[in-house]
C-alpha cells in the first residue's frame, strides 16, 4: 500500500502533463470575442483617401456580410488578400473593410496594388472603432447577420481551409436563416 | 576618455526614457488623474502581447488602450467603470488579475488547496515517523549491535 503511495508524484505529473499538452493545442492569441450574438457596435468611419464613401455600422444591416479589419502595414493581411479577392469575385457575400491605423493614403495605395475586394471601406486611423470591436490584431474578420448582429469572429488569416470549412458554411447557414 | 564615457552613459539613460512605454507626452495634466491612470495601466493587459500590462508594453494597441483609459478618466469614470468599459470589449482577459468568479474559483483556490494538502501530508508523515520511533527500541543497544555486526562483516575492526 505504502509502495503505491510512491507513485503519487508520477501520477500527479502525468495529470499535469496531459493538461499542459492540451493547453499547447490552444491558441493563446485567440481571446474570445465579447461581441458574439451582440449587435455590431455603432460606428461611422470616414472614407480612405481617394474613396467617396466611408463605412458606418448601419451599412452592414439587411444582408449577411463579412467585416474585415486590415492594414497596409500588416504582413498577414497581404497573405490573406488573394483569398478575400476570391471571395469577392465569387459574389457569395459582400466584404466590408476597416483600414486600421494606416497612415493617410497607405491603404489606398495598397488596394490599388493588390486589388480591392471591399464594397465599402472605413478609415479607422485612430484605432478607436477597432477597440470597440475588441480587435487584438489584424487581420480579423467578423460575420454579421442580417439583423446586424455579430455571429462569428475569425482571428488571423482566412485560409482556403478556414473559408471552406468554417466561414462559408456559416455564411450559407445565416443566409438561409429567416429574417427575425 | 572619461568625457566620452559620460556622454555614452547619458545617451544610454536617454534611450531608456525614450523606450519607457507610457511616454512623457501621455502624461495627464491633473496629477491625481495621472496617478489613477498609471495604476489602471498596470492592471490592464495588453491584448497583443498578453503577458504584459499596457503599462509595460509599447505595442501601438497598448498605447491606444492607454488613450482610452485617459479619455474615460477625463470623462469622469471611476476606476471600476474604466475597467468595465474595456471588459465589455475585450472580456475578462483584459484584466491582469482574473476576477474571482465561477470559472476562476479553481484557479484561485488551487494554491491554498495544495498548501493545505501538503501541510497535512507533512504532518501525517512526521507523526507517523515519531510513532514508529516511539514504538521501536530507542535505547540504542540494538543499533550498536547491528553496527558492530556490520563492521565485523567488512573486516574494519
Amino acid at each position: 500500500m505504502n509502495r503505491l503511495f510512491l507513485f503519487l508524484p508520477l501520477a500527479l505529473f502525468a495529470v499535469m502533463a496531459a493538461y499542459f499538452a492540451l493547453g499547447l493545442r490552444e491558441n493563446p492569441g485567440e481571446i474570445p470575442s465579447q461581441l458574439i450574438d451582440r449587435e455590431l457596435p455603432a460606428f461611422d468611419l470616414p472614407p480612405i483617401q481617394g474613396h467617396e464613401t466611408g463605412l458606418a455600422s448601419a451599412d452592414l444591416a439587411g444582408e449577411v456580410s463579412l467585416l474585415n479589419v486590415f492594414g497596409s502595414w500588416c504582413p498577414p493581411c497581404a497573405i490573406e488578400h488573394p483569398m478575400l479577392m476570391q471571395i469577392s469575385r465569387s459574389g457569395v457575400v459582400p466584404i466590408y473593410g476597416i483600414d486600421w491605423k494606416d497612415p493617410p493614403g497607405a491603404g489606398t495605395r495598397w488596394l490599388e496594388r493588390n486589388g480591392n475586394p471591399y464594397v465599402r471601406i472605413g478609415n479607422d486611423a485612430e484605432g478607436r472603432v477597432a477597440i470597440d470591436l475588441g480587435i487584438t490584431g489584424a487581420p480579423e474578420t467578423f460575420i454579421i447577420d442580417r439583423a446586424g448582429r455579430v455571429r462569428y469572429r475569425h482571428v488571423g488569416v482566412i485560409t482556403e481551409e478556414v473559408w471552406e470549412g468554417t466561414l462559408l458554411p456559416l455564411v450559407e447557414h445565416l443566409q438561409a436563416e429567416e429574417m427575425p | 576618455m572619461r568625457q566620452i564615457l559620460a556622454a555614452m552613459l547619458a545617451g544610454l539613460m536617454l534611450a531608456g526614457s525614450a523606450l519607457a512605454s507610457p511616454g512623457p507626452e501621455e502624461r495627464m495634466e491633473d496629477a491625481r488623474l495621472e496617478a489613477r491612470a498609471r495604476a489602471l495601466y498596470d492592471q490592464l493587459r495588453c491584448v497583443v502581447c498578453q503577458s504584459q500590462s499596457i503599462d509595460d508594453s509599447n505595442a501601438p494597441l497598448a498605447a491606444d488602450l492607454r488613450a482610452v483609459v485617459r479619455e474615460r478618466l477625463l470623462a469622469g469614470d471611476s476606476d471600476a467603470e474604466v475597467k468595465a468599459y474595456l471588459q465589455d470589449r475585450y472580456g475578462d482577459y483584459v484584466l491582469m488579475l482574473p476576477p474571482v468568479q465561477g470559472n476562476t474559483i479553481a484557479l484561485w483556490l488551487f494554491p491554498l488547496v495544495m498548501l493545505l494538502g501538503g501541510g497535512i501530508a507533512i504532518l501525517v508523515f512526521v507523526r507517523g515517523q515519531r510513532r514508529a520511533l516511539m514504538a521501536g527500541d530507542d535505547t540504542g543497544e540494538g543499533d550498536e549491535a547491528r553496527a558492530r555486526a556490520l563492521s565485523d562483516e567488512e573486516g574494519l575492526s
